[in-house]
């Protein structure tokens, strides 16, 4: 039987092509033409060229948040991904608890980032915050707010509360997914809890826990709300990431031609990560 | 419409022209040889001319940004990279 072409269904995508166009082409088109320019305001701008991609490139300023941005994005990875396995592993199944146990794992991605953020702030303060009294207490001496490596800790400790659960629950979902029939037959053949794991759970998490990966990747680069509001880039230039370099130049400084080069920079990195992982999810979906 | 909030200028437009040139094409390509010409690649990846053109643009990106960095502002040369890298992409990944 002949499959009927009709491309008329095209026509559909149209209101959402519009809407894509107005909040994400045009702005960034806009990104792509302030790159090029210099501006001193008042709709005033003089051709730069390539100036400003030239001297991002070439910036310590860039290389060290990039540098620090990458640090940060695979320090959680190495720590949620295993950890939201080894969670989801040790949640129940079958039973009342199950729910608890989803419900509890939901809460810390309901709560809004700034909120997040401040919240660990509060927590981790030396003088008054429960984690920084605590520490200190026990003869740490702890201050985040003046020490590099605990901002650092600090902001890697919220980061893992804030988004193992996610984690978790696409884990979670992966291992519900499986039958039983997998887990009996390894039962007669004698497997140990490895060997199941390594056999069964985990190639069949694999799909769920490349996605869980290219989310945690994608959000954990362009993460800005909460590391601003727990540590504001500091002490000094420690924890400040990305994306808060690039807010402090485009509006600390108002320099909008290299902030733009840099958007774009940042942007391509994204991309390129975006669609190396994209390309194993579907290379993986498709074996 | 007051478009100067955009600060459009003929280099950026140009670009912009060229990519909407690149869809267009790929649309009317589409149309006439639907499918999107599948093809198992040398680097193993089962591209169609979408992904292609994606590849390309995106590693012409690279490439610019990379002549930038270690060359300079002059970009004819990126310019001839990214064509001969965008021509090998389309003909064998």
């Amino acid at each position: 039987m002949n499959k009927t072409v009709n491309q008329k269904a095209w026509f559909f995508v149209l209101p959402v092509l519009l809407l894509v166009a107005f909040n994400a082409i045009i702005p960034l088109m806009t990104v792509v033409n302030y790159s090029v320019q210099e501006t001193f305001g008042a709709n005033t701008f003089f051709w730069a060229g390539v100036r400003w991609f030239g001297e991002v490139l070439q910036s310590e300023r860039f290389h060290a948040s990039l540098g620090r941005q990458l640090f940060f994005t695979f320090t959680i990875l190495i720590i949620e991904i295993p950890l939201g396995v080894a969670v989801a592993l040790a949640m129940p199944r079958k039973g009342p608890w199950v729910s608890v146990c989803l419900v509890s794992m939901a809460l810390p991605l309901l709560i809004p980032w700034n909120v997040v953020g401040a919240i660990w702030n509060i927590f981790a303060l030396p003088d008054i915050g429960l984690l920084g009294r605590m520490l200190n207490g026990i003869g740490i001496d702890y201050n985040f707010t003046r020490q590099p490596e605990d901002a650092w800790f600090t902001v890697i400790l919220m980061d893992v509360w804030h988004w193992t659960s996610l984690v978790v629950l696409l884990a979670y979902a992966g291992l519900v997914s499986i039958p039983d029939a997998y887990y009996q037959a390894a039962k007669i053949d004698g497997a140990k809890a490895w060997a199941i794991f390594r056999y069964i759970q985990l190639p069949k998490m694999k799909r769920v826990l490349t996605i869980a990966i290219l989310l945690r990747f994608m959000d954990s680069f362009n993460i800005y709300t909460e590391p601003f509001v727990l540590t504001g880039g500091g002490p000094g230039n420690a924890t400040t990431l990305l994306s808060i370099d690039l807010v402090k130049i485009a509006l600390g400084q108002f320099d909008l031609g290299p902030a733009a080069a840099m958007s774009l920079i940042y942007f391509l990195i994204i991309l390129l990560f975006s669609w190396i992982f994209y390309t194993v999810m579907t290379r993986n979906e498709e074996q | 419409m007051e478009l100067t909030w955009m600060a459009w200028t003929w280099p950026t437009a140009a670009f912009f022209g060229f990519i909407a040139l690149c869809l267009i094409a790929m649309t009317i390509r589409e149309l006439t040889v639907p499918g999107g010409a599948p093809r198992h690649g040398i680097l193993g990846l089962d591209t169609t001319r979408g992904d292609r053109l994606f590849i390309s643009l995106l590693g012409s990106g690279y490439i610019f940004l990379a002549w930038l960095g270690l060359v300079g502002p002059n970009l004819w040369g990126a310019l001839a990279i990214a064509l001969v890298y965008a021509f090998c992409v389309f003909r064998w990944v």
